[in-house]
């Protein structure tokens, strides 16, 4: 049977490992090293960048028939900056500290390549279904990649986890860990070995050929 | 502190010490992606840096006039359409979508003047001139002079915003221009496979950003020399 596109299960699943956007498209890098020195920053970044991707895909979704080609990134940015200025205040209003120590953060989610890429590939072009499933999967693929680096960093940095302390006090605290070299190395040491893991799965005999869904990145800018 | 040496420490301040990318992590995209080979890592780094200081000068005017709290513009219509003078007028929740609509303005007027201009440079960018749009620094800039005009007593003035928006650019041509340098010898080392590509490229940047670090204080000596000078 011939397909149109992908369905809204294949682009759920597929935000989250296949094309997980910071360990396969390094996307979103900007966030993905600054706030995940601790978990709690970590899981505020990747709930207020949810918010977004999943609001600005719908809506982006609901009007795709308008879009005029040169306006498009225009109309996207702008339909982002809203979302945001939502999510701001937000969080100024009920998570005071929070919104200090992220700081510029999180208006700098406007201009995180992550969620204008799904708007250009996929939003304008699928139903809303389709979108919304692909936003909720890419939001926690997001979240999952941010997760794990800001446990690395949490843990050998501080020795706590969420704020609860989990190892022995004598713990020295790697104070590098979660000072910017810190965010880099992190970030590469967890991106090898996904590498390495999907490098090693990918020589076992199995279905190499699946079929790229539409929506699907390859030879990204990256 | 006079207004030089204020202004050569907030230039410093933005352009090493805290040094946009190794330090607030802005602008990561094109550091990895158009580092490649050093001239073009230069020209993109002097994009960058003419965009950063055109939209910080048009963002300072937009957000000093109308948009933050108690700007003249919107008190002076306020009290013209008959409003309570006691209150106070902020404009600023409508400071983001106006900033990138800014930020997008200027962006598109860049690439028309490189596109006629320097049309080899505009082939060597590619997909990263539009990109500029959402290259986290600029917008990072304009934030950056926002927060310094809150507060109503300590105002920045536009030559302040432009010092800090030169410094943030300049930074950025600093880190990658020194990036592409580095990666153009690597191409001759040998890389264990699943570090390839981007991954040797943050192992670098990881490395730079400590040695970046060897710069905090670096302001107190430039202030000593500067004051020393200009007695």
């Amino acid at each position: 049977m011939k397909r149109d596109g992908p369905t809204a299960l294949e682009r759920f699943i597929n935000g989250v490992l296949p094309e997980n956007p910071v360990y396969r498209q390094l996307l979103g890098m900007c966030p993905t090293l600054a706030v995940t020195n601790g978990m709690k920053p970590a899981m505020t970044m990747a709930a207020a960048t949810a918010f977004v991707l999943i609001c600005a895909n719908i809506i982006v979704s609901l009007i795709r028939g308008l879009l005029k080609p040169h306006l498009r990134i225009l109309v996207f940015t702008l339909t982002i900056a809203t979302f945001v200025t939502i999510a701001d205040r937000f969080l100024a209003a009920y998570m005071y500290e929070m919104s200090k120590q992220l700081g510029p953060y999180v208006p700098l989610i406007i201009v995180n390549c992550l969620i204008i890429s799904r708007c250009e590939i996929c939003a304008s072009k699928q139903s809303l279904g389709v979108a919304a499933a692909d936003a909720v999967g890419m939001s926690l693929g997001f979240a999952a990649a941010l997760a794990s680096i800001a446990t690395v960093r949490e843990i050998l940095g501080s020795g706590s986890w969420f704020g609860i302390s989990v190892l022995p006090a004598a713990w020295p605290g790697w104070g590098i860990m979660v000072l910017p070299p810190g965010a880099f190395l992190t970030l590469v040491l967890l991106l090898g070995i996904a590498e390495w893991m999907s490098a090693r799965r990918r020589r076992a005999p199995e279905r190499q050929s699946e079929t790229e869904s539409e929506c699907s990145l390859h030879g990204h800018a990256h | 502190m006079d207004t030089l040496t204020s202004l050569v420490l907030i230039f410093i301040g933005a352009a090493l010490i805290n040094n946009f990318v190794l330090h607030y992590f802005v602008g990561i995209c094109p550091f990895l992606g158009v580092s490649r080979r050093v001239d073009t890592a230069f020209g993109m780094g002097c994009a960058v840096t003419f965009v950063i200081s055109i939209s910080g000068l048009l963002n300072w005017t937009v957000t000093y006039f109308v948009l933050r709290p108690g700007a003249p513009l919107p008190v002076w219509v306020w009290q013209a359409v008959g409003g309570d003078p006691a209150k106070q007028i902020d404009l600023s929740v409508l400071s983001y979508i106006i900033y990138i609509f800014v930020i997008a303005s200027s962006v598109q007027f860049v690439e028309m003047y490189v596109r006629k201009f320097f049309p080899h440079l505009y082939r060597s960018f590619g997909v990263f001139l539009p990109l500029i749009t959402t290259n986290c620094a600029i917008l990072f800039g304009s934030l950056e002079i926002m927060k310094r005009l809150q507060d109503p007593t300590k105002l920045w003035g536009l030559h302040e915003a432009l010092a800090l928006t030169l410094g943030g650019g300049v930074g950025f041509t600093i880190a990658i221009s020194l990036m592409a340098g580095i990666r153009e010898e690597l191409d001759m080392c040998d890389v264990p496979k699943p570090l390839k590509g981007a991954g040797v490229a943050l192992i670098i940047a990881g490395i730079m950003a400590m040695a970046f670090m060897g710069f905090v204080g670096v302001d107190k000596g430039v202030h000593g020399v500067l004051s020393a000078l200009l007695k």
